[in-house]
Order: structure tokens, then sequence, then C-alpha cells
């Protein structure tokens, strides 16, 4: 909201309109602002003066702000001690500006710098090295790059980066001398292009390595484009974002991690290799986390007087939650969420209200029912107070609006207290003005370092061999209990996936396919045999149902094609 | 009533610590911040809802008896409409929605629907739950399984199966209000009964019409203009922007229908105005706000929110962060109790007292006599920063704010008269005119007289005396009268410049007056405008930690955790990790230097890549030489280390797994080095 619209609200007479470039600007020296403040402030006050008398109150209201904020930084590290670092760390620009291409060398560049003074500080690679102030030559070199042929000389308004494959062509010489890190760049779709481009860029590249061959390579293998923007005018942060987005291409190396000797570890030998393996600051956060349970009085308090508790930070807050349960409601009716379960529903937190608080047996349609008979009941008995501990409300399966509805209708309860914690650094994004007055919040830094042990061993990520040891041991248990006919028929679907399993764009075997075959090992007689035998699957989540574009039922099993084929492998050995 | 119960569970849980004193007062007090809030949100909106209400009972009168006259037969056939403008903050609206509700329910109909957009996306739902809500019975909605759970209820009830159409309202309309006198299908059995009119009307309120879709909320008013013979209907519209809303999502054709008057509640802005200025600018609420907590606040809701409610929420929070961390607060309440516990205090704990900052120089066991001075102070106080107000805010370009709040805030910042505002103010007063000058005075008699202090009331009378001389003094100098400073065309700087040329001059008498009643404004500030931390024990009544307001109502925590990340001597204190600004030490956790390598790479980040790099970095920190691994052997602990704290960053949202390319993450935020 401008100055100048707040400035008519109070009035009601004065409206001026605001132009896009005083916007961008006010944005801008806001962003500063958060930096340092003093700066900013005789910005505003300079805007102030060009400003008519209508405009003060707005104006002077922004100082304030700043001022406020200022302050309130230089408070928080009066009284904030330990926990109260926020305020001194990057402000706004450094954790929200755009990104600017990289080089791709980089990273490892860094690791070995870091390596070299071990336990010492490390600087990286200045901003002002002789290489990236670059010659006049460059300069004209990378327009080239960016407008494909322009005038040498010209001078270029706004140039941020020369096509990534220009520098990798220069790059890659140079760097195989070195290394045999081999780059290119992520394929995309837009193959077509692609030819085209490289042919122009081929003519330029001839072009360029006719003049300064040798050392134009070097120079641009240290080339930050960012830099370059100094010479003409500073690009807009926009601008910035759309040259970091603008071509599909990123250049990374090819390689992979089949290099490894020891390619993947599964979790069982993660969870063995980490356990046990003391933390190398453990003396220290172990103090940080003693200070947060010094907070533990004061949360049972503002918890009984209407507010709810939020806690942020680095680190596992799922400890420290558990230590509040322990130390503080083991005396009352409390219910602990695990956000970060991926299967958690909201169905699933109501019934355990319903079911195990209110002791209540019937069920319910619809979500919405039994919420109102939540509220219903949880009013009329003002006495029975319900403790909600939530780790991460923000997890996956409960970011939906209506999950996140539903939450706050119960935290807004008079006896229903919330204590929650939140580790994206997005999740504030959850909640609007309307929740969050539904919420009604009080936000506690409670940074822990302690590691995510539980929270990230339900993510499958990439690094982690799935062993596939729980799918497989339902596969079998539940398909031992079926008919020899069923389990043959599941066989089926099994070794088509298999059979299928390199081609990229196979989204599961079409139910008329599927029945003709099973007609042929007269396994069935009828689809409408088929058709129950496969709900009987569907229901014992072994099989997925899809609809393609052309309304054909596709049928799936989830199931990674390694396990699969233990799977087979096992029943044939049976 | 509830909060009487909340405090006393409180007492209850606290009261081994022996702190119980101080929540007492604290609930007693949030208490009375409810009453004020409440009487304040009442005494605000009530000229809106008086003036809706009127609307409502004139706009069911003219249902019924209907002249012939053509004008009443155009409109009969229009909905009446009544669009209120609520202001942005939509969740402030619901108290003002609820008394609304309460009043009309009290005083006017028992038909009272309302509802919200996100309940009703199609104009089946919508009709439903108007229906639902006006017959308090369950409404079945024929054909489609989406609806079938409804079905299902009225098999329960068969009676009450009733169709969704506005026919069956009509119906059930003319039998509900048949019988005599008109029963209300909901409680409200009592007396209010017999004050309804003989066929109340059915209002239907849309508490977010912005919200509504266009083409539900066309067909709705469509389908109800059909019906207006039959049924006094009456639309209310909250409407959180402008009145130009209804045009732009009605059509003329569905806008004609209904007959619209506007009403304006009170702007947000106004409504902290008021409640800055009844809760803060009194002697008789004793928790007061440091300057710096006030601008928070006050800043939070300028430039984040706009609720009142979340006002008042920091309100409380400081009331009980004041109660619960400073000591001396069980001395901030009414005077005659502050001096009974201060007794106390004295004769228990003595520390206590000595403690604190401000009572360095004062002896022992003054406690009583200090904790006079400081009410009597308040009370001298609000007065003298009124007057200066009233003095100060017409002057051009507002040298020392506009609203009250921001000289408010100047005031407890430091001695106003020493700033430079004050002075430039001052010089402007002195070229007031006459009769702004007059207006201005006998506003501040008025406020004089009518505070409590003796001290003050002097003051009054004494100022009174001077504006009545410088009104007779005026029939002595009539050139006088037409000043032209007055006039807001003219900038400071030419006002100064006139005023040099001027001195030269012989002064008038108004101009000799005029320096008088200056100084003698100036030195009513001088003696009653100390800022607070000048008395001693302000402690008592000053809530002053500005850090902790805003850390728990307007934190920011991915600023938290990407300075945990980036620079963990913040939180770990250990000298390992100590180091300047952008550099991390190679000792760091895993995760930080997890993160700091990926800051290195463009969108695509290769695993195999950063996990080379990270190897480097953490053999480095074992200290063995970095250049004896080779390429593809990592050891197995690393490796896991590795794999924790990549996993992390995907946790925390920083990365992501793609498909882009073989063992390649996404990289999901800019910049950050």
């Amino acid at each position: 909201m401008s100055p100048a619209k707040r400035a008519a609200e109070v009035s009601g007479l004065y409206v001026r309109f605001v132009g896009d470039a005083e916007v961008l600007e006010h944005i801008v020296e806001r962003r500063e602002g958060a930096k340092v403040p003093k700066g900013s402030v005789q910005k505003l006050l300079a805007l102030k003066e060009d400003q008519g008398p209508q405009e003060c109150e707005g104006s002077v209201g922004e100082q304030d702000y700043l001022d406020a904020l200022g302050t309130g930084a230089t408070a928080g590290e009066e009284d904030g001690g330990g926990g109260g670092g926020g305020s001194s760390g990057p402000g706004g620009s450094a954790v929200f500006t755009f990104q600017t291409a990289k080089r791709s060398h980089k990273m490892a560049q860094m690791a070995s710098e870091m390596a070299r003074a071990p336990g010492r500080t490390v600087t990286f690679c200045s901003p002002g090295s002789p290489e990236a102030a670059g010659s006049p030559s460059r300069g004209s070199r990378g327009a080239a790059g960016e407008t494909r042929t322009p005038p040498k000389g010209r001078k270029v308004r706004f140039v941020s980066s020369t096509p990534h494959r220009l520098r990798k062509r220069l790059a890659a010489p140079n760097l195989r001398s070195e290394s045999d890190s081999d780059l290119s760049p992520s394929h995309s779709e837009d193959e077509e292009d692609d030819d085209e481009e490289e042919r122009e860029e081929k003519e330029e590249l001839r072009e360029a390595e006719l003049t300064t061959p040798s050392k134009v390579a070097a120079a641009a293998l240290y080339r930050t484009p960012a830099k370059k923007p100094k010479k003409g005018l500073e690009p807009s942060l926009v601008e910035e974002y759309f040259t970091a987005h603008a071509s599909s291409k990123v250049t990374t190396s090819d390689r992979t991690l089949q290099k490894l000797q020891t390619p993947k570890l599964d979790q069982e030998t993660l969870a063995r290799l980490l356990d046990g393996k003391p933390s190398s600051y453990a003396d220290e956060i172990n103090q940080l986390n003693k200070e947060h349970e010094k907070f533990f009085s004061k949360w049972m308090l503002q918890l009984q007087l209407g507010f709810n508790v939020l806690l942020y930070g680095l680190g596992s807050k799922k400890p420290l939650l558990e230590r509040f349960r322990t130390s503080r409601l083991l005396g009352v009716t409390h219910l602990v969420v695990n956000g970060f379960f991926p299967s958690i529903t909201l169905k699933s937190i109501l019934n355990s209200i319903t079911v195990e608080v209110l002791e209540h047996q019937g069920s319910f349609r619809s979500p919405v029912e039994q919420m109102d008979f939540i509220m219903k009941s949880l009013r009329q008995d003002p006495s029975l107070q319900v403790y909600l501990v939530i780790h991460n409300i923000d997890g996956p399966m409960l970011r939906s609006e209506k999950t996140q509805q539903a939450l706050g209708q119960l935290a807004s309860l008079t006896n229903v207290h919330v204590l929650a914690s939140i580790d994206h650094i997005n999740a504030p994004l959850v909640w609007d003005q309307a929740k969050l007055s539904l919420f009604n919040w009080l936000w506690y830094e409670t940074t822990t370092y302690l590691p995510y042990a539980e929270e990230t061993s339900y993510e499958n990520s990439l690094l982690v061999q799935q062993s596939g040891a729980l799918a497989l041991s339902s596969l079998t248990h539940v398909l031992r209990s079926l008919t020899p006919n069923a389990r043959g028929i599941f066989r089926l679907l099994a070794e088509f996936q298999l059979e299928s399993r390199d081609n990229p764009s196979y989204s599961g075997l079409s139910f008329q396919e599927f029945y003709q075959r099973c007609r042929e090992a007269f396994l069935v007689n009828s689809d409408v045999t088929l058709r129950t035998q496969l709900t009987e699957f569907r229901d014992h989540k072994l099989i997925r149902t899809k609809k393609g574009a052309d309304s054909v039922e596709y049928l799936l099993i989830p199931v990674d094609p390694a396990t699969l084929t233990d799977f087979l492998e096992k029943e044939d050995a049976q | 009533i509830n909060q009487f119960y909340l405090s006393h569970k409180c007492v209850h849980c606290s009261s081994a610590s022996g702190h119980f004193v101080f929540f007492i007062i604290y609930a007693t007090r949030s208490l009375i911040i409810q009453i004020h809030q409440f009487i304040l949100q009442e005494d605000l909106n009530k000229k809106m809802l008086d003036g809706l209400l009127e609307f409502v009972k004139k706009s069911a009168a003219s249902f019924w008896c209907r002249d012939d006259d053509w004008m009443s037969r155009m409109r009969a056939s229009e909905i009446p409409t009544a669009a209120l403008v609520l202001g942005v903050n939509m969740p402030d609206h619901t108290i003002t929605f609820e008394s609304m509700t309460e009043l009309l329910h009290d005083s006017l109909t028992p038909f009272v629907a309302s509802v919200q957009a996100k309940e009703c996306t199609a104009m089946k739902q919508l009709m439903q739950k108007v229906l639902q809500r006006l017959m308090g019975t369950n409404v079945m909605v024929d054909e489609d399984e989406a609806e079938a759970d409804l079905g299902f209820h009225t098999r329960d009830c068969p009676q009450k199966r009733v169709n969704c159409s506005l026919s069956a309202l009509c119906d059930w309309y003319q039998s509900a209000t048949k019988k005599s006198p008109v029963k209300s299908p909901r409680k409200r059995l009592s007396s209010s009964q017999s004050e309804f009119l003989q066929s109340p009307p059915v209002v239907v309120i849309f508490r977010d019409l912005e919200a509504f879709s266009p083409q539900v909320l066309q067909d709705f008013i469509l389908v109800c203009s059909q019906y207006v013979h039959q049924l006094p209907l009456v639309f209310i519209f909250g409407i959180a922007t402008s009145p130009s809303t209804i045009q732009r999502m009605l059509p003329h054709s569905v806008s004609s229908l209904l007959c619209i008057e506007l009403f304006q509640s009170l702007s947000c802005t106004q409504h902290l105005a008021t409640i800055i200025d009844k809760l803060f600018l009194t002697s008789k609420f004793h928790f007061k706000f440091s300057a710096k907590v006030l601008q928070v606040l006050v800043g939070i809701f300028l430039y984040h929110d706009f609720s009142v409610c979340n006002f008042i929420k920091g309100l409380q929070l400081s009331l009980l962060e004041h109660f619960h961390s400073q000591p001396l607060s069980v001395l901030c309440c009414h005077k005659q109790e502050a001096l009974v516990h201060a007794q106390q205090l004295n004769d228990r704990d003595g520390c206590v007292m000595k403690s604190q900052t401000s009572l360095l120089h004062h002896p022992q066991g003054v406690c009583q006599k200090l904790l006079k001075s400081l009410h009597k102070y308040h009370k001298n106080f609000y007065p003298a920063l009124r007057c200066l107000h009233v003095l100060t805010s017409i002057l051009p370009k507002y040298p020392l704010g506009k609203q009250i709040r921001e000289l408010y805030v100047l005031c407890l910042e430091k001695k106003v008269w020493e700033t430079q505002e004050y002075d430039s103010a001052m010089q402007l007063i002195r070229m007031l005119a006459k009769d702004e000058l007059v207006t201005c005075l006998q506003k501040c008699v008025e406020i004089l007289t009518f505070c409590k202090s003796k001290k003050l009331k002097k003051v009054g009378q004494q100022l009174q005396d001077i504006t009545y001389t410088l009104y007779a003094s005026t029939i002595k100098c009539i050139n006088h009268l037409h000043h032209p400073y007055s006039s807001f065309n003219y900038s400071f700087q030419t006002l100064l410049e006139m005023k040099e040329c001027r001195r030269t001059r012989r002064k008038t008498p108004y101009e000799i007056l005029r320096n008088a009643v200056v100084d003698y404004i100036d030195n009513l500030v001088k003696t009653h405008l100390y800022p607070p931390e000048s008395q001693p024990l302000y402690e008592v009544w000053y809530y002053s930690s500005s850090g902790t307001v805003r850390r728990h109502l307007n934190a920011t925590p991915r600023t938290s955790i990407q300075t945990a990340l980036s620079h963990p001597y913040c939180y770990l204190q250990n000298e390992a990790l100590k180091n300047d600004s952008g550099i991390i030490s190679s000792a760091a956790p895993d995760i930080c230097i997890i993160y700091k390598l990926h800051l290195e790479c463009g969108r695509l980040i290769n695993l195999y890549d950063w996990l080379e790099a990270y190897a480097t970095v953490a053999t480095a920190a074992e200290g063995k030489d970095p250049s004896a691994i080779e390429g593809g052997k990592v050891d197995e602990l690393k490796h896991a280390r590795f794999i924790r704290a990549v996993s992390e960053l995907e946790f925390l949202g920083f990365v992501k797994s793609t498909k882009q390319k073989t063992d390649h993450v996404a990289r999901l935020t800019w910049g950050g080095c």
C-alpha cells in the first residue's frame, strides 16, 4: 500500500495516482531498508520533502515503522541473548534476492577453498576479483552473446548472462585439461530449436575465437554475469529473475552416483551409521535446548489464556515438544499429531478426537459433520480441556486449505489448546489472514540444531535405496490369503508390468486387455468376476487404477520393479 | 465469564510458585480490556447498526402498507439491500456481524440467515444454507449424489423433509407468521416476541460479498426477485473494499432489482485511534507501552493487517509478559490497592525494589511516596499532551504528527521540547492567526478544566483569562485579523522569511499576547511532558520489551532458518564457529556446510559433485589431507551424513528431487550468497 493511498484513507479527500515506477522504487527502498535502516530512513526523508502535506502521515509512519523495526532488532539483541540472534542475521535482501546464473565449477572450487584452511575461516571468491572486473573486449563479447549480432562498441543497456552453452563451450576444453569433469546441459523438450541456436552460437564462437581466443576463454570461465551490468544501467531485480530463468538449460556435470563404489545406502544402514555418533557441538546444542525448556511454564500459561503456541527455527522440535508433553501434559487430555507422517489425514485426526477424547462411537459421513459435532460437544463442556500437540503442522498432508481451516476452527475453541511446530521455509504461506486470526498464534523461535531423524525417515530420498522390505512383506501377506486364481491374476499383471519396465510412457494395463489375457489363461470367465477381484486388490491397495485420456481404465501396481521381481522370485520358489 | 474461568484455572496452576497475585491482577486487567473493547466496538458501530436497523424496519413496513402511488409500486418490485462497507480486514468483521445478528434477532425479526462465500460455491448450496438457517431444519435437496448425505438426515426425521426451493420457504413463512404470536424457530421465546412486527422481514446476510461467485449471486437475486411480493426479503451485503464491487459483480439487469442503501462503518484507522485514545491516553488505565512497543504494534497494524483484533492481541500479550516478567508489576493497579501492595512488598523483600534501575538514587522505603507521585505525573501528563496536540495538529505539515499517537510516541521517547520538530512547531504557532489560536485555546481550556488534577485546572483558568484578553485585543488592531500565514499555501520557508522582516517592526499587542501564550504553553509542556523514563518506578506501569512483542507476533521463520544455516555462531557459541560475515568454517555442522555449498549452484545440483565437495570439506575438518581421497571413494559415514543433511534440506524446502536429469536435485530458493 502506498503512502498516498493510506493518506487518502485518513483524509478521505486526497487521492493520488501512483505509477509503477514509483511503486517499484518504493519496494526496492524498503528492501534496502531492512538491511541498513539508517540509509533508508534518510531516503524516506528525502521522499517526504517532495510530497505534499497530505502525505506526511504516511511517510512519517513509514519512518516510524523502520525505526521501530530497527530498534526492535537492537532490543532483540539486548534481551534475546542466544535465542534472539535472528535479528542480526542476513537482512531481507540476502534472503530474498533472485538467483544469478552460477559458474558450474564453483562448488568444487569453494569446497577446496574451505578445505585448504581446515578449522579456520575461508572467504569466498571475492566478487571484486581481477578476473571478474572484466576487460572491455569481454564486455562487448558478452553483448555479442546476448543480442546475437550487435555493432561493436555499442552500449548494451542490460546484459546479464551469456547463454550457458556458449560459456560451456568456451570452458569445456579448459576444464577437460584439468579434470575429467564433462559438462552438458540438461535435456529439455525443445530439441528442435536447439540445432538452430547451436549453429548460430558456433558462428559467434568462431568470430570470438578469431579475436583473442586464449585469453577470452580463460576469462569466460571466471565470469560472473551479475557483475557486468555495472557498466550499463543497473538492471532491475525483475529482469534479473527472468534472465536467470530465460533458458531452460542448466549446465551441470554429467557424473552420477553410479560412480561411487557404494552407490546407495538403505535406510537401515543409514540409521546404523548415524546412530550414536555425537554431534560436534553437543554441548552448545544441549545448552540451546535447555534455554528453550525455560519457556515451558510460560507456554502453559499462554495456552491456558487462549493463545496457541507455534515453534519455528532450524532443527527438529519433536524432542522439545515431547519433553514439554511429558513434563506438563501428563495429567491432562492431550493428543499428539505427527504432521510429517505421510499418510496422516484430517479424518484420522478428527476420528481420534471423537473416539479417544469425546468417546463417541458413532460414525460420520463427512468431515464437516464431524467438525460440527466436535465443536458442539466441546462448547457444551467447557471443563474439558484438550491439548493438541502437532509436530509439523505444515506437513505435506496437512497443507491443504480445508485441513488448515478445520484445524483453525479447532484451535479457536476456548478449551482446545494447540502447540505446533513448523519447519518448511514457506510454511507461513499456508495461512491467510482469516486462518491466522483463528489460530491466534504466538510465535516462538526454537532453533535446536537437532537432526530431523524421524521427520526425514519417511521421505523417499533419492539417495536412500528403498529396500522395499515393507512393501514386499505386505504383498506376500495379502496374496497368501487369496485364492489361487486371484494370485494368478495378480501375477499376470505383475509380469506385464515388469515386461514394460523400460517403457517410460507405460501407464498401466488397460482393463480390456487385462480381461483378454485373464480369459486366455483361464483365470476368469466373465468381466464381472475380474471386476470383483480387482475391487478386492484395490481395497488392499495392491493395485491402483487410473483413467486415461480415452477414459479407459488402466491398472498399475504401485511398487517399484525391483520389489516386484523379488516378489515373483519368491512366489516361484514356493 | 469465560475469562474468569480462565483466571481461576491460572491461579490454580501457578499458586505453587507463589506468583498468583500477578495473575489475579492480570486476569482482571484482561477482563477490563475485553469490556473496554466491547464497549468501543458497540459504540463505534452503533451509528451504523442503528441506521441499518431503521432501514430494515422501514423496508419491512413498506412491504405491508403499500401506497398506491407510482413510486412505491416501483419500489415494491425491488429487494431492499443494505451495503455495509466494513474495511479490508475480514476476521475483524466477525464481531460486527455477530452483534448485528443479535440486534436483529432481539428487536426486529427471528428470520435472519447469515451466509459466507466459502460454504456456498453453487446456487444449490446457497439456497440450501439460507433455507436451513431460516427454518432451522435440514433441507432436502432433490436429485444428485453429491448431496446425498442430506437425504440421509431427512430419513431420520421425515416430517421435517422440505423441498429446497423458495416456494417452500414462502409456504413455510406463511404458516409461521399465521400463528400468533410469531413463533421463532430458534430459542428466544421471551417477551421480545410480541415486539416483532406482524410479519417480520426475512434477512439474508452475505458476509463477504467479494468472495461470492457472481453467477451464483445473480441467480439467487433473480430467483428471489420473483418472490418479493410474497416474502419481505431484505439483503445485507458485507463489503470489504468499495461499493463499486456491486456494480462490478452484478450486471445492470440484476442490480436494478435491488434497492441499495449504503452504510459506512468507521475505518479501522479511526477505530485504532479511538482505542489508543481510550486505553492509553488516560490515567485510569495503568498499563502503558513504551514508545518502541507502541511503534511495533502500530507498525504491524498499518503495514501488515489493519486488524484491530490483532492490536488487542498484542496488548494482551504485552500485559501477560509484563505481569510475568516484571516483579514490580504487582503495583500496576489502582492507587489504593497499589499502596497496600507496596506496603507488603516493603515488608517482604526490599531487594526487588532495589534491583530496579529507576530506584537507584532513592532511599529504601519511599516506595509509597514515589507511587503517589507516579499517579500524579500521569494525571498531569495526558491533559498536557492533549493540549499540545490540539495546538500542533492544525499546523501546516504537522511537524509533531497529525495523529495524537505520533505526538505521544515522541513524548514517550524523549524530552519533546528538545527536538527540532518541537521548535519549528512553536515557531509556527507564533505565526497563527488570531481566530485559529483562539479556537485552539478554547479547546485546551475545555480539556484542562475537565481534568482531575487541581494544578491543571488552575492552568486552565489562567489560559481562559488569556484567551479573553486575546479576544479583546483584536478590537484594537483590526489589520491583523486577516493574517496571511494561516493559509496552508504558504510554505514554511516563506513564513520564516516573512517573520524575519517583521522583526524589525514594532510588535502589535496581539503579537505580544500571542508570544505570551506560546511561552505559557511551552512552560506547560516543560513541566508536565517529561518522558516517563525520568520518573522513578516507571517500570511499574510501562512495558518496554518491543523485541519480545515483535518476535511473538510478527515472526520471520525463514530468516531464522537461514541465519541458523549461514551463521551458526549466532546460536552455537563455540569459538570454532566464530568468524566474520559471509564466511563459514569447515568445522560447522553438516547441514550448514551442505547449505553453503548448495548456494554455489544454479537451478540444478549434481548430487555426485555435491557429495564430493562435501567429502573434501569434511575430510579437511578432520585434519586429514583432502587431496588424499580419490574419485568415487567416499567413506560410508560421510556418505550417510551427507544423505541426512541433504534430506534435511529437502525437508526444509530448499531443494527437491527432480527427474530432469539423473541424480540431480532442483534448487528452490534464489540468491542467498
